[in-house]
């Protein structure tokens, strides 16, 4: 059962092969068992997800179900969930329950999906590695004492680690597709605007975006399906219509032209995953694609350019916690000033501190226009290039990572080590472009993500390539784990 | 030597939309504490803004009013500052790329018409209000207020006197209730002015060192603050001393205005486009739908009161200043189609009663149908003016038409020859020995005379005999005695 994908749990549901309860109530008891492993879960809520489950098995008797009722799922920790704590990964909201749910988590509840917990994450979204969280790191189901990469990584690990089918994640420099790749899942982060922003505790809000971590495309198209969409309460939320992302998963890759970025397949890729990547290229190109070397040559800044945009618009979202209205709030303050000092001295991590203090550097009176205004004319070069790109090629591939999943502590004492890591990923982010991590290859046991970067909404082809690909090899069907 | 003041104005107005500027919630005032803040309000972790085209659709309504350029793509950017009221730790408010731009209002000063330039005029977001009494040692926050629209209006600095400063705000004060964008009630807080104030030697160009006063909200206090604070100015510096950039606060019990904060304890508002928000485009053509909308201005309104009404300057321009009160006006011009008399009582009888009852000219008793009624009686003759005023004395505290009044009171007129015949007759009767004045005085000095006879008859008929046909029956019964 712990195998089977979203696709195929949803068959079994409608089949009455297995109930809603009798899953989920595995999948508890799954997580009771093994989550002390990984400590991919901050939070779970059983009691929750068998009313829910409940619910569903009624809707589905009934015949009201839709494709997703009864499916569980856990969703990341910076979800806004009524009456649940949310979060983020901080002592800061270690008290905080939401009053409301998170547009996508309503999403998810109107479809009928149960949801099995939170999980773990880099405190507020930021870190590569999970280590940041104020829970504790999470580690990597394929070795213990390796980083599930970040910031989703409870969500990549709970994923592989077969505590859930699915998971939600949010991604503003590689955050899903990086742990997607570490872990050895598939993960997608749409389009800017094309999933609601709207209760999703912000880090950087133009590069925030929502999407699913699960094990295969097809699975992700499911979940798409569900997320996707214009939402009144977000403003940058796009009018794009949305599509049924499983309809096209099956078309033929015959004609389909990819581009290979030469900046991508250089001296800072791991040459053992280089070969993987080579691989999965040709198999793409077996087929039916034609292959092209491509350049993005301003890739190199996009690391600069992403660490003033992320953390100037991180020290403007993050001033809300001030001990004021909700979350933690020091002992005895002396006055106001005492009050916001030893509040968010104490209840922010290191990480999440040196981001707030660059930041805000980087939007002083004096320093804006060679710091904030600088990486935003960077950012429309990035976008220029990918502009070009696409119009000579449908999709781009290249590795998500330039290595594998690294051991726990190895760049903790290294910021820019650790940054330097999201140089695949980074730049999706600063174009608005969609993204997907497919696993496709192993380094040692690791596993290695093939990224797959799309046209603005063009997630629909991103899922069908990626399902393709899928159907032609195994590598999203390994398990870490014997379930 | 001789000093000229150099004053700028900075007026907020407070938006008079049904719900706030980026929320859902209502903006009216008076609530209990923080039962008019929803999630957006609060800032509660997640919470989006959106925009509420109502407060886009006032400002480009104000534009248009002082003849300014309409902003083709406004940008709402983050001002960053941490105080308890200002829930985010950011105000949303526009800086590079205004809604409102250049444009200006002319004023009456005692040197004539004068014109002032406006800089610009922005939307943003009002704060929170902290209350600071009542908590024994610990401040309470009310978040009702956060997040209601507001124009901010900047001037140049183009005038002169405390005098023109005061009707300039008037003017604006004018301009933005005659547009209903505004409820214009200064002691809520509806409408608030800080005021930059600097001196310089007569006939110098350049400009002293300014100070700002802060939050002044009433016509009178704008005068006295500026009045006060020039005052401090030449007396530091013809002591020797130099003006230092600052904020100052006035404070009108003890008529002084004291230092708030130096320009050293400025923030850095580290200012940036606000990431959750689009930019605000608008095209020509909705512009022109919302000229077409724009009632008649002030400006334009007392010009038609002069050349179609016949008021003079003097009454025009009072009369034209509130849409409320021209509004009155012009229903009892409807009414008795007098606007000579309407003006009159409008200025008279009617703004005395509602000033000495403290109430505005929407809530005055009479209506002006009611008062439109009651000069209809005295153009008729049913009526004298001092009857008159009685009966609106009647209908102030007792209400009703005119017509009910002076029949419920029997004040009808006496018009009737017969009956006023009888009472001279009586009068001279009784009055011998005035008669034989009256008879011994020269025929050109008899004219003053009359008047005596005049009052005793209008005694006798209780006021209601009718003036005009007392005098001539009176002047003919006499001169017939002289004869």
């Amino acid at each position: 059962m712990f195998e089977k994908t979203l696709s195929e749990l949803a068959q079994d549901l409608r089949n009455g092969t297995v109930s809603s309860v009798e899953l989920t109530q595995a999948f508890i008891d799954r997580i009771n068992r093994c989550d002390s492993e990984y400590n991919a879960f901050i939070t779970t809520t059983p009691e929750l997800a068998l009313q829910q489950a409940k619910a569903a098995d009624e809707s589905l008797a009934a015949g009201t179900g839709g494709p997703f009722t009864g499916l569980p799922i856990a969703h990341k920790d910076l979800f806004c969930t009524e009456g649940v704590k949310t979060s983020c990964g901080s002592k800061m909201l270690d008290n905080f329950k939401s009053p409301y749910d998170a547009t996508v988590v309503a999403k998810f509840k109107a479809a009928g999906a149960v949801m099995l917990g939170k999980t773990n994450m880099d405190e507020f979204a930021m870190g590569s590695t999970n280590e940041s969280s104020f829970y504790g790191d999470c580690k990597n189901p394929w070795d213990t004492s390796r980083v599930p990469g970040g910031s989703s990584g409870g969500s990549a690990a709970a994923v592989a680690a077969r505590l859930t089918p699915a998971a939600t994640g949010s991604d503003t420099g590689g955050s899903i597709r990086q742990p997607a790749a570490f872990c050895g899942i598939t993960g997608i982060k749409p389009t800017y605007g094309r999933v609601s922003r709207y209760g999703m505790v912000a880090y950087a809000s133009s590069l925030d975006q929502g999407g699913p971590m699960a094990r295969s495309a097809e699975d992700c198209a499911l979940m798409l399906n569900v997320m996707a969409g214009q939402d009144a309460m977000d403003s940058t939320s796009s009018a794009q219509p949305t599509e049924d992302y499983t309809a096209s998963l099956n078309h033929s890759l015959q004609g389909l032209k990819i581009g290979v970025p030469k900046e991508f397949m250089s001296a800072d890729l791991d040459s053992a995953m280089a070969a993987q990547i080579e691989t999965a290229i040709k198999q793409l190109e077996s087929l039916g694609a034609t292959i092209k070397e491509v350049s993005l040559p301003n890739t190199r800044m996009s690391i600069p350019a992403y660490y003033i945009i992320a953390p100037a618009e991180a020290s403007s979202n993050l001033s809300r916690f001030d001990g004021v209205r909700y979350g933690y709030r020091c002992e005895e303050p002396k006055d106001l000033e005492d009050l916001y000092k030893r509040t968010r001295g104490e209840g922010f991590g290191s990480e999440v501190k040196r981001r707030i203090m660059v930041g805000t550097y980087a939007l002083c009176a004096g320093y804006y226009d060679a710091y904030y205004n600088k990486a935003q004319q960077i950012r429309r070069l990035i976008q220029q290039d990918f502009m070009r790109i696409f119009e000579e090629v449908d999709v781009i591939v290249g590795p998500t990572t330039p290595s594998p999943a690294f051991t726990i502590g190895e760049k903790v004492n290294d910021p820019v080590a650790m940054y330097m890591e999201d140089i695949f990923t980074l730049s999706l982010n600063l174009a608005g472009l969609p993204g997907m991590s497919v696993p496709c290859g192993q380094v040692n046991g690791l596993p290695v993500g093939l990224q797959l970067i799309g046209n603005y909404f063009d997630e629909a082809r991103l899922l069908n390539v990626a399902h393709q690909y899928q159907q032609n090899t195994e590598w999203h069907t390994l398990s870490p784990v014997t379930a | 030597m001789e000093w000229e003041t150099v004053i700028g104005l900075e007026i907020h107005v407070q938006l008079a939309t049904n719900t706030k500027i980026f929320s859902g919630a209502s903006t009216a005032f008076g609530a209990e504490p923080n039962t008019q803040a929803c999630a957006v309000d609060l800032a509660l972790p997640g919470t989006l803004p959106v925009f509420n085209d109502g407060a886009q659709k006032m400002a480009i309504m104000f534009g248009l009013a002082i003849n300014a350029d309409i902003g083709k793509r406004a940008v709402f950017e983050r001002k960053n500052y941490f105080y308890p009221d200002l829930p985010k730790g950011y105000q949303t408010t526009q800086l590079e790329a205004p809604v409102v731009g250049e444009g200006f209002v002319d004023i009456e000063t005692e040197a004539g018409e004068r014109r002032v330039r406006i800089h610009h005029a922005h939307l943003e977001e009002d704060a929170g209000k902290s209350l600071h009494e009542d908590f024994h040692g610990q401040s309470g926050i009310d978040l009702n207020r956060a997040g209601t629209p507001l124009v901010e209006i900047v001037s140049e600095p183009d005038m002169r006197t405390s005098k023109e400063a005061a009707a300039y705000a008037r003017k604006i004060h004018a301009i933005v209730t005659t547009l209903g964008i505004c409820d214009g009630n200064m002691a809520e807080g509806s409408m608030r002015c800080d005021c930059n104030v600097s001196i310089r030697p007569k006939g110098s160009e350049t400009l002293g060192t300014r100070t700002e006063l802060k939050n002044i909200n009433s016509f009178r206090f704008i005068e006295r603050a500026i009045d006060t604070e020039v005052e401090r100015q030449i007396d530091l510096i013809e002591d020797g001393g130099t003006v230092v950039q600052e904020t100052r606060l006035y404070d009108p019990d003890k008529n002084e205005t004291r230092s708030m904060r130096s320009k050293e304890d400025a923030n850095d508002y580290r200012y940036f486009p606000c990431p959750d928000l689009l930019p605000v485009v608008v095209d020509d053509a909705y512009v022109e739908a919302i000229r077409l909308t724009l009632p008649e201005l002030p400006d334009a309104r007392k010009e038609r009161f002069i050349s179609e009404l016949g008021l003079s300057e003097y009454d025009a321009g009072v009369l034209s200043a509130y849409r409320d009160q021209a509004d009155y006006f012009e229903s009892v011009v409807e009414c008795c189609g007098d606007a000579k008399l309407a003006a009159n009582w409008v200025m008279g009888e009617l703004a005395k009663n509602l000033n000495a009852a403290d109430l505005s000219i929407e809530k005055s008793p009479v209506s002006a149908e009611q008062l439109g009624g009651l000069l209809v009686r005295i153009k008729d003759n049913t009526i004298s003016g001092n009857i008159a005023k009685k009966v609106f004395e009647v209908q102030w505290n007792e209400g009703g038409t005119a017509d009910e009044v002076i029949e419920a009171k029997g004040l009808k007129q006496v018009t009737d020859t017969g009956a006023i015949e009888s009472m001279i007759d009586e009068v001279i009767a009784n009055a011998s020995a005035q008669v034989e004045q009256y008879k011994a005085a020269e025929p050109e000095k008899r004219g003053k005379m009359l008047g005596f006879f005049m009052g005793q008859v209008m005694k006798a008929s209780g006021g209601k005999a009718n003036p005009g046909a007392v005098t001539g029956i009176l002047k003919s019964k006499l001169d017939a005695l002289c004869d």
